[in-house]
């Protein structure tokens, strides 16, 4: 491999470890609320939690330009937090990437969540535990196979993202260049070879990643029947 | 009306599918229109960037005619007999222009002061994008490379370039002039006309494609680019022909 595909897979992995780490922080607290939460403000909350999911990434990609930029809200508060301006810099791919890939990982925390119940929640209570002890003693462990799924979904998500960061990314090599962006670039080159090497590589990454997904779901479906 | 649609009546009413590049697109819409209502013939147009319709052809796409925006593609079709031999011609030549939305940029001295004093400075892809690769010549050619390099942030092609700079996420770049330029003037901001010495030239090259070399109405639309009246719309929309 030649020395800028490797520069290409490291930012690539790089920003779908960060833009997966990101979404663990955010969307773990939101996936339990929305699991425990009696609110009629639900389902408004849980469409527009699902809006990426939906949103051609062209559309995305438009909007978060706006956005960040030097007249958009979100752009002129980072600016003036000494932050400057998002688009065309590795932090601005991997917030736009983490928007975008946002319900691939909030979606099956959710429905993990709910799938505990309250009963495993009311023993552990009283029995002593404190709500954080119920949280990492109890929840974490019973909702493994979802955070497995979430974790794959969102790390796979952000490696293939190609909309969003092509439209605000800038293609700038060691920081936004990324590898659907590079297969993009190779095939509009006519460079046939190189464009099948990397994307070769890609299917098969996909494939494995999904066959493990499977391969824990059904080791937990087995588990719950036992 | 009447008129129009006893004229299309009259005319054998055919059709003709065209794949134009994205930089082209605009002229091409007012010149299908203009073609349409001399011939009662229907366009259909296709807008893409020249290297995925070059290989969107390759792999089958129904275009009869193929408006590219470099001469490479057209060629290589014809090489690789997708393409009638001997049929591409030059439909027009592209200019580069420096653009911002703020005023003040109009003369080379105002480029080079430019690239110490803004952040970033867009440009086309110089791998895919004709304009991309005309910028870095020009660039390298004033003897600034090394102190763009590092500000340079590339849109995928012109459109995204201009997108770039219209949003103010660039404050300047290098765009095609027919991007900024209406009836004779640059449309907003202001914009340096990158002399063509200093980079290859931008020609534009139409083929016909194997597919439309039965159809007489893909003939006559190429027949018709190299007209006079086609010719003064092509250059009203900031091309040189």
């Amino acid at each position: 491999m030649s020395e800028t595909s490797l520069t290409v897979v490291w930012v690539t992995l790089k920003l779908a470890s960060v833009v997966t780490i990101i979404l663990f922080l955010v969307a773990t607290p939101l996936a339990w609320w929305l699991s425990q939460t009696q609110s009629r403000y639900k389902p408004v909350i849980s469409a527009l939690f699902a809006v990426p999911l939906v949103l051609p990434p062209t559309v995305m990609g438009f909007y978060l330009l706006l956005l960040l930029g030097p007249n958009g809200p979100i752009g002129q508060l980072s600016d003036i937090l000494g932050l400057g301006i998002l688009p065309f810099s590795f932090t601005g791919i991997a917030i736009a990437c983490a928007v975008h890939s946002f319900p691939f990982v909030i979606q099956p925390l959710q429905n993990a969540f709910e799938s505990i119940g309250k009963r495993p929640l009311e023993v552990a209570a009283t029995l002593g535990a404190s709500p954080l002890d119920c949280f990492w003693n109890v929840v974490i462990p019973l909702a493994r196979p979802g955070f497995i799924t979430a974790m794959v979904m969102g790390f796979c998500h952000a490696i293939g993202e190609f909309g969003v960061v092509l439209m605000i990314g800038g293609n700038i090599p060691g920081k936004t260049r990324v590898l659907s962006v590079q297969i993009y670039n190779h095939v509009e080159a006519m460079e046939y070879a190189q464009a099948h090497w990397l994307a070769g590589s890609m299917v098969i990454f996909s494939f494995l990643a999904l066959l493990i997904v499977y391969l824990v779901n059904q080791k937990a479906a087995k588990r719950s029947m036992a | 009306m009447i008129t129009l649609l006893s004229a299309a009546g009259l005319a054998q009413a055919g059709e003709v599918k065209v794949a134009v590049a994205s930089n082209f697109y605009k002229p091409m819409l007012q010149l299908a229109k203009e073609f349409e209502q001399a011939t009662g013939n229907r366009v259909m147009l296709s807008a893409g960037s020249t290297g995925t319709l070059y290989a969107q052809i390759k792999n089958g796409a129904p275009f009869e005619v193929f408006l590219a925006a470099d001469q490479r593609r057209p060629k290589a079709l014809e090489n690789e007999k997708l393409a009638v031999n001997g049929s591409h011609f030059t439909y027009a030549q592209g200019q580069l222009a420096f653009w911002s939305k703020n005023g003040g940029y109009k003369t080379q001295q105002d480029f080079i002061d430019a690239i110490s004093q803004v952040a970033h400075i867009a440009i086309a892809n110089p791998k895919n994008a004709p304009y991309g690769a005309a910028t870095i010549d020009t660039i390298k050619k004033l003897d600034m490379y090394e102190k763009a390099q590092p500000k340079i942030v590339e849109g995928h092609n012109i459109g995204q370039t201009y997108q770039y700079i219209s949003s103010e996420n660039v404050s300047c770049g290098f765009v095609a002039l027919s991007q900024v330029y209406q009836k004779g003037k640059i449309t907003e901001g202001s914009a340096w006309l990158v002399p063509s010495n200093l980079h290859r030239a931008l020609k534009q090259d139409a083929v016909l494609l194997n597919q439309g070399e039965s159809n007489d109405v893909a003939k006559s639309l190429l027949e018709f680019l190299q007209s006079e009246p086609a010719k003064r719309t092509i250059r009203s929309f900031g091309y040189k022909i």
